[in-house]
């Protein structure tokens, strides 16, 4: 399948929490179990049992690859992603500092950053998620989802309302 | 050429390996791993890096003295890990007829050998110690997120003695254990208490299990908690925790858990998932949680009710598992459902109390028994009333079938004048008095008042202060009060809880699949294999022909679900098509390298099962004692259902049939007529040795 112009779309609404998505990410990229190696972690607030998964945005303008002192980011067009080149990086995290998401994680064990490369257009988070919390979808679809959801949401209202109104 | 992974050859050729595409809904057909990643990995960790090498920690709360040793081969392949590991443990480390609320108490918490590998929904947390409910065998396990944090902590078993001076938790961190001070935890109920503890280390991804109030006021059936709901309800084991002056153990890992082979394990995972979420029953589950199954066997009438004085609440619309669903789906949303680890089943619905004096207080459940403690058994018809008792059992850290059962005891006991308005300081304690029901619930935790005093030692020792014939009333076999289901026309299921290790309990041996009527050429593929059975086998669920097969089978089938450390509803318990024997070789090889055939996991079920048998004998098991043997109350035999469907209706267990079908089971079990286990048994099983304090 053609994977460019797909991105990760997540609906924390969907989300339950378990976490298996940060398994098989560190799983399928290190072979090893560890959800600090994971790429997408899941953010808890269990007190109000919300569940947020965060992960790499893949920015058209990414500040993590605007700040790197050494221009080891850069834009992958065939794969829709933003990638790190190792053998640039110096690892002075700085992309870690300016991701307004947070999605630029460190490994303490390698002592690298690592982030989000989608698993080259075959994200194992969105194959494991049964739900679909995590899918991967053409960007443009993103916008026509949300509308419909919304529209679903006022026509709801709309009827709501014109119920009250009757029984006034 | 076989894949590489990290330079480690795969033992499959290429063909084993058939992930399932198209299953998933976002499985590309056609699927094959692409890229995995190549040699890069192993670099620290050190002596901790396979999920084997997680260790055992000996912690004396008295002396504050920590003692970290490796778990070696040997007992593993004997034990594994979980709750047979657990069993070994406390028969080894305490000493015959101790008090289970004094400092010689042993507490063990463990993960399975396979917590937080890649295999699915590793989540589950055991613990075990002498129980100061039955004072046999007690033994509790739990969902959550708990397990999988120590296991990345670099550990399997904490094994903890003494009593501390002080309250105190246990802070366990990449490979290192900490005592720390709890004084300004002491009183805050289970959800606080783990707020305080993230707050307090600075650290918001802590996991810790915990006991609320009811644990800190020794009531003899409070819970270990993690999470919101996850519980560890039965046996008491936070009265344990309670005598040790142990608030809480709190867990946090970054350590790697490296697997055997991980392309396999990976795959295998994958194709495990689909055959546990393509299971009907699962999928229900993850719509409607586990109220859908009081649901069903309520309107079949297999729920008891009023004390066992009926088998079915009539009337129950509001407490049924589509009203909860109604009422998450309006406070929270139309995805209100979660999961523990890595599960794709997420059977716990979130909730906030709708209306009432705890109106917006969030929660997730009720659980089955949720519904039998604070509707079916106590003949309330409320949601509000589940919804807030579910809740105030959560707070408080105990367990709610316990506490709804012994409740609904002391309202028959009531009804029948046994107790008087004097006993219960004037609380009208009539079934179907909801006010009274959550005020008891209170009662019990901070032991108010005589009653509630009386109950939180649990129903045993409350039928002897309380006297006359109140013993009769109460529904327990060792000590431990019954699910809230009514077993009368299932001798399977009536077997399964008479013989259970821990106290009557569904979740040690209930053939749960007995219900539906299965084609007998189906129950024979199911229940002939690892080990072969040509013995009788019946399709009808009122038979009494071929259960104590069945029962033992699934005896020895759950135990290993939980020495692996997985959840029951991934195994053959509710749904005939999910894996068992057969199935978990491949995953333990791929994550642990462990060889194991299912043969050998069957025998290591069966020396776990066998263990916990001979811990409850040394402390006075005996086959016909009401109150310590495998046996049921009177009622069982005496009382038919007076409810339900045409073939429940009617139903009693034969006393005589009963006892055959023991005998039966006990030849199976290779133990004698008085329930003992043979010498051959234990030679065969390598247990005539023990205790053999290896670890």
């Amino acid at each position: 399948m053609e994977p460019a112009g797909k991105v990760l779309m997540i609906d924390h609404e969907k989300c339950t929490g378990c976490r298996l998505c940060e398994l098989v990410c560190a799983v399928k990229h290190d072979g090893v179990s560890n959800p600090m190696r994971s790429r997408i972690r899941v953010m808890k607030w269990e007190q109000e049992g919300l569940y947020i998964p965060m992960s790499c945005q893949q920015c058209q303008d990414a500040p993590c690859m605007n700040g790197c002192p050494v221009n080891a980011i850069s834009h992958n067009e065939t794969l829709n992603r933003i990638e790190v080149d190792y053998d640039i990086c110096i690892g002075c995290r700085t992309c870690v500092s300016v991701c307004p998401f947070g999605a630029m994680n460190f490994n303490t064990i390698d002592r690298k950053v690592i982030k989000c490369d989608l698993c080259d257009g075959d994200p194992q988070c969105v194959r494991f998620c049964d739900i679909k919390a995590v899918d991967y979808v053409d960007a443009g679809d993103v916008s026509i989802m949300k509308k419909k959801e919304a529209a679903h949401r006022l026509s709801a209202a709309n009827k709501k309302a014109a119920a009250l109104q009757t029984t006034m | 050429m076989p894949h590489l992974w990290n330079g480690v050859p795969s033992v499959l050729g290429e063909t084993d390996i058939t992930p399932n595409p198209g299953a998933g809904m976002g499985c590309q057909p056609g699927y094959r791993p692409k890229k995995f990643a190549e040699k890069e990995t192993v670099k620290k960790g050190g002596l901790i890096k396979m999920a084997l090498d997680r260790k055992i920690a000996l912690i004396n709360l008295s002396t504050n003295e920590i003692e970290i040793k490796p778990i070696p081969m040997e007992v593993r392949k004997k034990y594994l890990g979980g709750r047979g590991l657990d069993a070994y443990l406390l028969f080894n480390h305490t000493k015959k007829r101790i008090d289970p609320i004094g400092p010689e108490n042993t507490l063990i918490i463990s993960g399975g050998i396979l917590t937080a590998t890649c295999a699915s929904a590793t989540a589950r947390t055991h613990v075990m110690a002498k129980s100061p409910l039955t004072g046999l065998l007690g033994s509790t396990n739990m969902g959550g997120f708990f397990a999988p944090e120590l296991a990345w902590a670099g550990f399997h078993h904490l094994v903890i003695k003494g009593r501390a001076k002080n309250p105190v938790y246990l802070f366990v961190q990449n490979g290192e254990i900490e005592i720390r001070d709890a004084t300004n935890l002491w009183g805050k109920t289970t959800t606080d208490t783990q707020w305080y503890i993230r707050e307090e280390l600075g650290d918001d991804e802590v996991k810790s299990c915990v006991i609320g109030p009811a644990g800190e006021n020794l009531v003899r059936f409070a819970n270990v908690m993690t999470g919101i709901k996850n519980s560890g309800g039965r046996t008491g084991m936070g009265c344990v925790m309670g005598s040790k002056n142990l608030k809480a153990v709190a867990a946090r890992g970054t350590m790697d858990i490296h697997l055997a082979h991980p392309q396999e394990a990976f795959e295998y995972n994958k194709r495990f998932i689909d055959q546990i979420t393509s299971a009907k029953v699962n999928q229900t589950q993850g719509i409607l949680g586990t109220p859908f199954i009081w649901g069903a066997t309520n309107c079949w009438g297999g729920v008891r009710t009023r004390n066992f004085q009926y088998n079915q609440l009539e009337y129950a619309d509001d407490v049924e598992p589509e009203r909860f669903d109604e009422i998450a789906t309006e406070t929270i949303g139309p995805y209100h459902m979660t999961a523990c680890f890595g599960c794709q089943i997420h059977c716990r619905a979130q909730y906030k109390i709708p209306s009432g004096p705890y109106a917006g207080k969030y929660d997730e459940g009720p659980e089955y028994t949720s519904q039998g403690a604070f509707a079916s058994e106590p003949g309330c018809r409320s949601a509000e009333t589940v919804l807030a008792g579910n809740h105030l059992v959560d707070q408080f850290g105990m367990d709610n079938l316990e506490t709804g059962s012994i409740i609904s005891w002391a309202m028959e006991l009531y009804e029948e004048g046994i107790l008087t308005g004097k006993e219960t300081d004037g609380l009208d304690l009539c079934f179907g008095n909801d006010k009274a029901l959550l005020e008891m619930v209170e009662r019990i935790c901070y032991r108010k008042g005589w009653l509630g005093d009386t109950l939180a030692d649990g129903g045993i020792p409350a039928a002897e202060k309380i006297g006359k014939d109140a013993f009769d009333y109460l529904i327990q076999v060792k000590g431990m009060n019954n699910l809230h289901s009514d077993e009368r026309a299932t001798p399977a299921l009536a077997l399964n809880i008479a013989t259970a290790s821990r106290g009557s309990d569904h979740l040690r041996s209930r053939p749960a699949i007995d219900l539906y009527h299965l084609p007998e050429e189906v129950l024979r593929k199911i229940y002939s294999s690892p080990m072969p059975y040509d013995g009788p086998l019946s399709s009808e669920h009122t038979s009494y022909d071929g259960k104590a097969w069945m029962v033992y089978w699934q005896e020895n089938c759950y135990m290993a679900v939980d020495c692996l450390g997985i959840c029951k509803y991934h195994t053959l318990f509710l749904g005939a098509t999910l894996p068992n024997f057969e199935d978990w070789p491949k995953v333990i090889y791929y994550n642990t390298g462990l060889e194991l055939t299912p043969k050998e996991i069957w025998t290591i079920a069966e020396r776990g099962n066998m263990i916990e048998r001979m811990f409850n004998l040394r402390e006075g098991l005996t086959r016909n004692d009401l109150r310590k043997g495998d046996t049921l109350n009177h009622r069982y035999f005496d009382e038919p259902c007076r409810r339900g469907a045409p073939d429940v209706i009617g139903m009693s267990i034969d006393r005589k049939k009963f006892d055959e079908m023991i005998d039966e089971f006990y030849t199976f079990k290779g133990l004698t007529k008085n329930g003992r286990p043979k010498a051959e048994t234990l030679k065969r099983l390598n247990l005539e040795k023990e205790p053999s304090h290896l670890l």
